[in-house]
């Protein structure tokens, strides 16, 4: 029951683009096709969970036994930086197709903040092992959602005459607004 | 200080605004502007980081191989976001718990790594000490005024100074995750609108 709660939450309620505002570069920034964002959710989602599971294990059984809780913000964001070089070698020498879909979104996510932002977050929410690697698989899912909606509204503005001073940036911002306004229907079902 | 100095401080104020211009470091632009001490806060922080990682990697460029540049900027960075969050931490407690897990995220805002990688590690220390100030002074000004647009909208007060009567209803949902994407997004068409009118 726990790690349904969590999953509702990660992907809807709580929103990790539209309600927690991480990761909005790549939001904005590779929302324009469908095909991408799903291509990002799943470069994301590999990664998130990859990153949780091995920031887990290095806040219990090093950060916190030598107590030297300060240094996790560097530790964390070097294990992310290193991961994400070790994902990109294995994929591409083991499972080569893979690697050419993901392939230019994995160096994007170094600079992912909802990739280290769900790792804080898992250790302050204080989850087990299975309930944080869980957590990141779902807020990863929430992304990918929040990534689509948005790349398929956006093809269609792109079809629409939009007035000038908007176009861009500030069109994309607000058709997120709008989203997250229906986002916002989902509060009340779980905490 | 001459005038071709001046330059790199002024650049990141209108001309190259990293928040208005290129929609850098968005995360925290959109997350802690939902009251006005919040965005001056985050703002002051991120340009502490700014100025001295811009320092220091301008001072360590021709020590950093190329290959592991982005890992020792990252290091660089991280290690004074560090000490911005035990700074804060102990002085500026109320601060510290409303700004939460975006003090530690300052590491990612792609506006200090773009900066060290765009600019420090290709010019002097004193233009890279500059140009941190100036960008991180535009930071600073662009989510203070989102912040304050949001709270004098959302909220009715502007740096918790009251502004309509206690009873009075505010518009509650500009300090709700949708008011920060429709506030910023506007502001963004606004300010291109003065730019291409007051030719800057």
């Amino acid at each position: 029951m726990e790690y349904i709660f969590i999953v509702i939450s990660a992907v809807l309620v709580n929103n990790v683009v539209l309600a927690q505002f991480l990761g909005i570069c790549p939001f904005l920034g590779v929302s324009g096709k469908i095909n991408t964002s799903l291509g990002m959710g799943i470069a994301v989602m590999f990664v998130m969970s990859l990153a949780n599971l091995a920031t887990y294990l290095i806040q219990h059984f090093i950060l916190e036994a030598f107590h030297i809780e300060f240094m996790q913000t560097i530790t964390f964001i070097f294990v992310i930086a290193f991961l994400v070089q070790v994902v990109e070698i294995i994929l591409k020498k083991v499972v080569p197709p893979l690697y050419q879909a993901l392939g230019i979104y994995l160096p994007l996510i170094t600079t992912n903040c909802a990739v280290l932002g769900t790792a804080l977050l898992a250790v302050q929410k204080d989850y087990n092992l299975l309930m944080s690697v869980v957590y990141a698989a779902s807020i990863a899912v929430g992304f990918t959602l929040a990534l689509v909606l948005l790349a398929g509204i956006r093809e269609q503005l792109n079809l629409t005459d939009v007035p000038k001073g908007v176009k861009g940036f500030p069109i994309s911002l607000i058709t997120a607004g709008l989203l997250a306004l229906a986002f916002m229907g989902f509060s009340g079902i779980v905490k | 200080m001459n005038m071709g100095n001046l330059k790199f401080f002024t650049n990141g104020l209108i001309k190259e605004n990293p928040t208005f211009v290129f929609v850098l470091g968005a995360c925290p632009t959109l997350a802690v502007t939902t009251a006005a001490i919040n965005g001056l806060g985050m703002g002051a922080a991120t340009t502490f980081v700014l100025v001295f990682s811009n320092l220091i990697i301008a001072l360590l460029k021709n020590y950093i191989p190329d290959k592991v540049r982005i890992a020792a900027f990252i290091v660089v960075i991280a290690t004074f976001v560090t000490i911005v969050d035990l700074v804060m931490k102990a002085y500026t407690p109320d601060l510290y718990k409303a700004l939460g897990i975006f003090i530690p995220l300052i590491v990612v805002n792609c506006i200090i790594l773009g900066r060290a990688e765009a600019f420090a590690q290709r010019n002097k220390v004193w233009p890279a000490v500059l140009d941190g100030l100036g960008m991180g002074l535009g930071f600073t000004l662009a989510i203070t005024l989102l912040a304050s647009v949001r709270e004098i909208l959302g909220n009715g007060t502007i740096f918790n100074y009251p502004l309509v009567g206690e009873n009075a209803s505010t518009i509650l949902v500009f300090i709700l995750p949708p008011g920060a994407f429709v506030t910023y997004g506007l502001l963004i068409a606004v300010f291109n609108r003065l730019k291409l009118k007051l030719n800057i």
